[in-house]
């Protein structure tokens, strides 16, 4: 199952490969996005990708808890949560290429 | 934050960069991981999350408007999973 799992290094290597930078600032401009990405979640921004998905930001109001293995009631403060909604294109691909 | 914003954020980083290739790392980006789940696998970036796919069993569906049942096949739909260390900064920790 875990067989090919892509990491950092697979993204790099891809835009080494496609864009024809360093592998050096190859690996810097994709830690980038991901910072910047986090940067705006972090700042209650949604983000937004186009063909790809959005990125948003989710309050959750605090909640009577229980710990699952004594059965104890725990509260549970409030929190953010981020929650990632797929584009259709996504979707569709995944879809398709997961097929049969 | 949309894409064009975060093409605009790395092009003012990298004055060095014209702003299509910028365009295409970013592009490249997320092109990789969806072609990465549509061949059924993991990405799995430390720190940010996780992108994997989840298999939905075959199921009876109703058609919500005449209330017919439909046979809907199995699926799979992309997932993803927040990681510990974004988690953390978007409470503030």
């Amino acid at each position: 199952m875990a067989s090919n799992t892509l990491t950092r290094m697979d993204l790099s290597e891809a835009v080494f490969r496609e864009v024809g930078l360093s592998r050096n600032e190859s690996a810097d401009l994709v830690e980038s996005v991901l910072k910047h990405i986090s940067d705006a979640l972090v700042a209650g921004e949604s983000v937004k990708i186009s063909s790809f998905g959005t990125f948003g930001i989710r309050d959750k109001s605090a909640r009577i808890g229980r710990n699952p293995k004594t059965g104890e009631e725990a509260p549970i403060t409030p929190r953010r949560v981020l929650t990632f909604r797929p584009s259709h294109l996504m979707k569709d691909r995944v879809a398709k290429g997961n097929k049969g | 934050m949309i894409r064009s914003e975060l093409v605009q954020k790395l092009v003012d980083e990298n004055p060095h960069l014209h702003q299509r290739d910028v365009e295409k790392i970013v592009s490249t980006i997320f092109e990789e991981i969806i072609k990465t789940m549509a061949e059924g696998d993991r990405v799995e970036l430390r720190g940010f999350g996780a992108f994997s796919v989840k298999k939905r069993d075959p199921r009876i569906g109703r058609n919500p408007r005449t209330g017919e049942s439909v046979a809907v096949e199995e699926k799979h739909v992309p997932f993803f999973k927040t990681g510990k260390l974004l988690r953390d900064r978007l409470n503030g920790k």
